[in-house]
């Protein structure tokens, strides 16, 4: 039986919506795919660009970012600057041949564990329709077939 | 004493993994994550238990700590959310630094959410993984110290906002009562009788008013606002504005008299209080017990201010007392509190969302609180059930959950609507003596004295109908009456029962301005903007913003008695803060390491609380540890990494990437 | 054979700017070879591979070595200097994060060889002849190098001891680091030679920054009639001075042109690019979308602005995929 591609999903959430929303999707059982792992931060807006890249080179086949929905920030405006990096990095990955669908911003707000359900799920569905992120690290030239003409 | 340490001396970590019961245990397989988690690098101890949060489970940390010199803990578990207090607590009690301790959350976000088991503890690998390396690179931490300022800021002077308001004053606490309307008692004052006991509500409210207006602890502040909240827990400065009334409160003795004399003969403007089923002048009071006993002058609607040339015969009839001044302005105040409490309330649902039962359209029909100011006796029929032609009816529709229970407007059950539906079915049945049917989709009557009320009432002969109202519509007999056409699921046939008047149920909803307020005092609102409580079940009345509590509706639809034990719970908490004196913040701030910041000044203008600031002298910026909050946003945008946070470092962070990741 | 220590000077990819700075050490140069033996140095004197080749391994004191490494030449060389070498210096952007020829990493190696040898404009090869690493001679076999799949650092090619970054270095740190290596007084092992500490720190135009810097709008040089005396980003240039290592004495502002970031980046940072996106993104004074949409497009190439001189030592490294080149 051929082996369904399991994609992982690196996702960084803020404390006080996106975690607590997948916190509630907990406590209500709602059931979504196994492939996202969450790694917490209190903001959107701590979530360096370098976080994202380390995540996709060590491995990540997508990685999501959640955050308050704008205007509603625990910390007023965290997730503004989240927004305008969002941007750039969306168009430095594509540069990068990432596809558009391996990285996500979602605004969710702690009340909306569905979201991270449907979310989550969609995600998965799309990045493994994609395959996995082929690693561009760099490698030595040496034990190559060297082509004769 | 083992060495508290980041990379001097080994580190040597204790990692225990939470059956929670079945809880996690019937998902995830807590055996094999003990065995994966004793073979990572630097763990010295790991174990699986039934229940970690209990004491015996917290007396395991505490004693491998001692017996195996631990010094980091790893714990897999629930939400930290939840428990992290807990075992940052066990670890202390076990003589290392609380925040040498990590969790990892293996139920919410995973034994409950997914069905896989073998997916489930792959992903309990990562994340334990994950939190091992992490752990290792923490660093003992103090967590700062405020004090709390013992006054507290209680706002909306409803039924809750006063119980909770004379709670902490007869506990000696100094409170600020604020509410926006000219008067306090909120919806609990419209109401005629309470159930299940037919109390008259403004019987049992007006003395609490009146202790409210009386109580030396208690500075209550109506027609005021709140604009603006700054400040952390036990350090609030909270700006409110005071709205004009345009009369001097220390002069109006509350005679009436100017309303009396007013120009306007008669009343003109929609009666909020009496839900504009009547009128009222432009200087008015709402209610006769209102608290403070004074008129208002709306200056929407008086002459004086439209025009400039009113009689005054108001100012005249007032005499020497010269009580009314329309040159008041409104006043912005600050307040320095230490804890708040949110008691705001609800509004109802608007029927005209539900075409099809005729608000609006068809005069006779009325939503509830209409009929609770129909049938009280200071209401604008002088508590006479008198429809809006005059007729008294005798034949009357109550149609239940409108606006509840419905997919299409409100999902949630509004708790209260089918006992004050039976409450008023009584009420209107005592005076009008007319054929009452009460159409319902489940009787709900959970509380006490409930269910007995209900049987009361249906011994009363009003006939109730199990059905969900279709349709209204007129009965086109000449007589003015109304179709009510339901399914009797009992009888299993389709009834159209004529009806004088209708009766709409509305549920309760959050107030219009809930996401306002709530980003005012910065908590967050769950489904149907309500405000959100910290835990459903052990944490209701607080919020995720310590020193910030909820009472009554705002929460949730909830009934009298408990809204006024909520209100009595909040009060507590905030009494519990208040005579702790101090609270201890999370450790998370975030500073700039001097010898590495250029002073680019890149994250001065980032932080909305203004703790970063550029250092002329030393040409380097410095973040206020007392301001800052902790999120971070300065340490990602910092261009030279020159900014750290505590307990979120950027190497900790790579570490958990690494780890969730299974890179080498 | 002298005592002197003996020294070495290599180039990989590279535009031979990092040759000249070692001549723009002007008189200086006469106390540096008057210091020292020179015993490999390709570019000024008739130096071949065989010599270096018939060196005692680590018997060559230092080798400066520029440029990035792409061909499997430039890998052999670079593996062949760190054996004869006792301490290996990166000397320059190419070599220390792969300079401006890693940019192609921006584009697959197919890619490149079709437009080199296919659709460039003044490209002419209807046969679609490539050059192919072993090709038959009466003479017997000639070898070309390997064109590898990526522009790499050195460090990601050799294990490197120091670098020298900048494009190419400032004289005074070359100065600063031969001193420091003739006197026996360099840091620990991995040390950039460079002050760890961003360029605001040495500019001139340090003081007419305001304290709350916040942009409404990005710019390029040619848009704007630069301010010879205020602060770059606050004439909403891309500046990159912030996230930029100081030592070059602000050499581009004294020019009134932005700092492109060619000294890389801090020892805080992993990632130069990634770093200096968040600190542009940060400071934009935009919330609401459209418009913070907008402001970000004024950045007109990101890719490149951001990682003009640092693809390769990137934490993504280069462009996985596809055979397209880079769009903004």
């Amino acid at each position: 039986m051929p082996d369904t591609f399991e994609p992982k999903i690196v996702a960084f959430f803020c404390n006080w919506c996106t975690y607590l929303a997948a916190d509630l999707a907990g406590t209500s059982r709602m059931k979504y795919a196994p492939n996202i792992r969450v790694i917490r931060l209190m903001c959107s807006g701590r979530v360096d660009p370098q976080f994202i890249f380390d995540a996709f080179a060590k491995g990540a086949d997508g990685v999501l970012l959640g955050g308050c929905h704008p205007g509603d920030c625990h910390y007023q405006e965290g997730n503004y600057k989240t927004l305008r990096r969002f941007h750039l990095l969306k168009r430095v990955l594509a540069d990068m041949g990432i596809e558009e669908e391996r990285f996500r911003l979602e605004w969710i707000s702690a009340a909306e564990g569905d979201k991270v359900r449907s979310v989550v799920n969609d995600m998965v569905e799309k990045v493994r329709a994609l395959g996995p992120r082929m690693p561009t690290l760099p490698q030595p030239m040496h034990a190559r077939e060297v082509a004769v003409s | 004493m083992p060495e508290p340490g980041g990379t001097n001396g080994a580190v040597r970590i204790g990692v225990y993994i939470c059956h929670c019961g079945t809880n996690i245990a019937g998902v995830v397989d807590v055996g094999h994550l003990a065995d994966f988690a004793s073979r990572l690098s630097g763990v010295v101890v790991a174990r699986d238990y039934k229940y970690m949060c209990s004491d015996p489970g917290q007396e395991l940390i505490k004693q491998d700590i001692a017996e195996h010199k631990l010094n980091r803990i790893v714990v897999a578990a629930c939400s930290p959310t939840l428990h992290e207090p807990t075992f940052r607590r066990a670890t202390e009690q076990g003589g290392i630094n609380p925040f040498f301790f990590q969790m990892v959350n293996i139920r919410e976000h995973n034994s409950w959410v997914h069905t896989d088991r073998a997916a489930a503890t792959v992903k309990g690998e990562d994340l334990l993984r994950a939190a091992v390396r992490r752990v290792r690179l923490h660093k003992p931490l103090e967590p700062r110290e405020v004090p709390i300022n013992a006054d507290v800021l209680v706002v909306g002077g409803g039924i809750a906002g006063i119980h909770a308001a004379l709670t902490l004053a007869n506990a000696g606490k100094h409170v600020y009562l604020v509410e926006r309307e000219p008067t306090i008692g909120g919806h609990m004052a419209q109401f005629d009788k309470t159930f299940p006991t037919l109390d008259c509500a403004a019987c049992i409210l007006t003395p609490k008013m009146t202790a409210v207006k009386m109580h030396p602890n208690i500075t209550m502040w109506t027609l005021a606002e709140v604009t603006q909240v700054d400040g952390y827990v036990g350090n609030y400065e909270v700006t409110v504005r005071r709205k004009p009334r345009y009369i001097i409160e220390d002069l109006c003795v509350g005679c009436l008299e100017c309303i009396e004399a007013c120009v306007y003969k008669q009343g003109k403007v929609d009666d909020e209080f009496n839900v504009g089923l009547g009128k009222r002048k432009p200087i008015y009071i709402s209610f006769p017990q209102a608290v403070p006993q004074l008129v208002v002058i709306d200056p929407d609607t008086c002459v004086e201010f439209k025009s400039g040339k009113c009689k005054k015969t108001c100012v005249e009839a007032c005499g020497d007392r010269l009580a009314i001044d329309f040159k008041q302005t409104e006043k912005m105040e600050t307040l320095k509190v230490g804890t708040i409490v949110l008691a705001t309330g609800f509004k109802t649902f608007d029927p005209a969302r539900i075409p099809y039962y005729g608000y609006g359209t068809y005069p006779n029909v009325y939503t509830a609180m209409e009929v609770e100011r129909l049938v009280n006796a200071s209401g604008p029929t002088a508590g006479e059930v008198i429809l809006r032609d005059g007729r008294k009816p005798k034949s009357v529709g109550i149609i239940h959950c409108v606006g509840s229970r419905d997919e299409h407007t409100n999902k949630y059950c509004s708790r209260v609507c089918c006992m004050y539906s039976l409450k008023l079915a009584h009420l209107i049945k005592e005076k009008t003596e007319a054929e009452v049917y009460s159409c319902y989709i489940d009787m709900r009557a959970p509380g006490k004295a409930f269910e007995e009320f209900y049987n009361r009432i249906a011994e009363e002969g009003v006939r109730f109908v199990r059905g969900k109202v279709a349709d209204i519509y007129p009965a086109g007999n000449g007589d003015g009456q109304l179709i009510m056409q339901v399914e009797d699921t009992l009888l299993s046939m389709v009834r159209k029962i004529p009806v004088d008047m209708i009766v709409l149920s509305i549920g309760l909803e959050a107030q219009a301005d809930a996401q306002d307020v709530r980003r005012l005092f910065n908590i967050t609102c769950s489904g149907g903007d309500f405000f959100m409580e910290r835990h459903p079940k052990l944490a209701p009345v607080n919020t995720f913003t310590d020193g910030v509590f909820l009472a009554g509706c705002c929460q949730g639809p909830k009934d009298i008695p408990d809204t006024v034990a909520q209100a009595g719970a909040a009060a507590a908490e905030a009494m519990a803060l208040i005579d702790a004196g101090k609270i201890e913040l999370e450790p998370n701030t975030a500073h700039i390491i001097e010898e590495t910041c250029s002073g680019c000044k890149t994250c001065v203008p980032l932080c909305p609380y203004q703790a970063i600031s550029f250092l002329a002298e030393k040409k380097k910026s410095e973040i206020n540890e007392v301001l800052c909050k902790g999120c971070g946003t300065c340490v990602a945008a910092c261009p030279s990494g020159s900014i750290e946070q505590n307990l979120f470092e950027d190497g900790e962070i790579f570490e958990e990437i690494k780890g969730v990741l299974n890179y080498a | 054979m002298s005592g002197k220590p003996k020294v070495a000077f290599y180039w990989c990819a590279s535009c031979g700017g990092c040759e000249e700075a070692v001549v723009d050490l002007h008189e200086a140069v006469l106390d540096v070879v008057a210091a020292v033996d020179i015993v490999f140095w390709p570019v000024a004197l008739d130096f071949k591979r065989s010599d270096v080749a018939a060196m005692a391994d680590g018997s060559i004191t230092a080798c400066f070595l520029n440029g990035a490494i792409r061909t499997s030449e430039q890998e052999e060389m670079a593996e062949l200097m760190r054996r004869k070498s006792q301490v290996l210096i990166a000397f320059g952007s190419c070599s220390h994060t792969g300079g401006i020829p890693g940019l192609a990493n921006l584009y697959n190696r197919e890619s490149i060889l079709q437009s080199s040898y296919g659709n460039a404009l003044s490209t002419v090869n209807p046969e679609g002849t490539r050059p192919q690493e072993q090709t038959k001679v009466p003479e017997g076999t000639v070898v070309l190098p390997h064109f590898g799949p990526s522009v790499k650092t050195l460090a990601q090619t050799v294990d490197v001891d120091y670098y020298l970054p900048g494009c190419p270095p400032p004289v005074k740190l070359i100065v600063g680091a031969v001193t420091a290596l003739l006197e026996g007084k360099l840091p620990p092992k991995g040390s950039v030679l460079a002050p760890n500490m961003a360029l605001c720190d040495e500019c001139p135009r340090k003081d007419t920054k305001p304290d709350k810097l916040l942009l409404k709008e990005f710019k390029r040089p040619h848009q704007v009639l630069i301010d010879a005396e205020k602060c770059l980003l606050e004439q909403g240039l891309l500046c990159l001075g912030p996230a930029t290592r100081s030592g070059c004495g602000a050499a581009c502002m004294s020019g009134n042109m932005p700092c492109t970031g060619c000294l890389g980046p801090t020892d805080g940072v992993k990632d130069y690019g990634a770093k200096v996106l968040s600190a542009l993104a940060s400071i934009g004074e935009a919330n609401e979308e459209p418009q913070a949409a907008a402001l970000m497009q004024g950045i007109v190439d990101p890719s490149g602005t951001f990682y003009r001189y640092s693809l390769p030592a990137s934490l993504l490294h280069r462009r996985v995929g596809g055979n397209g080149g880079a769009k903004s």
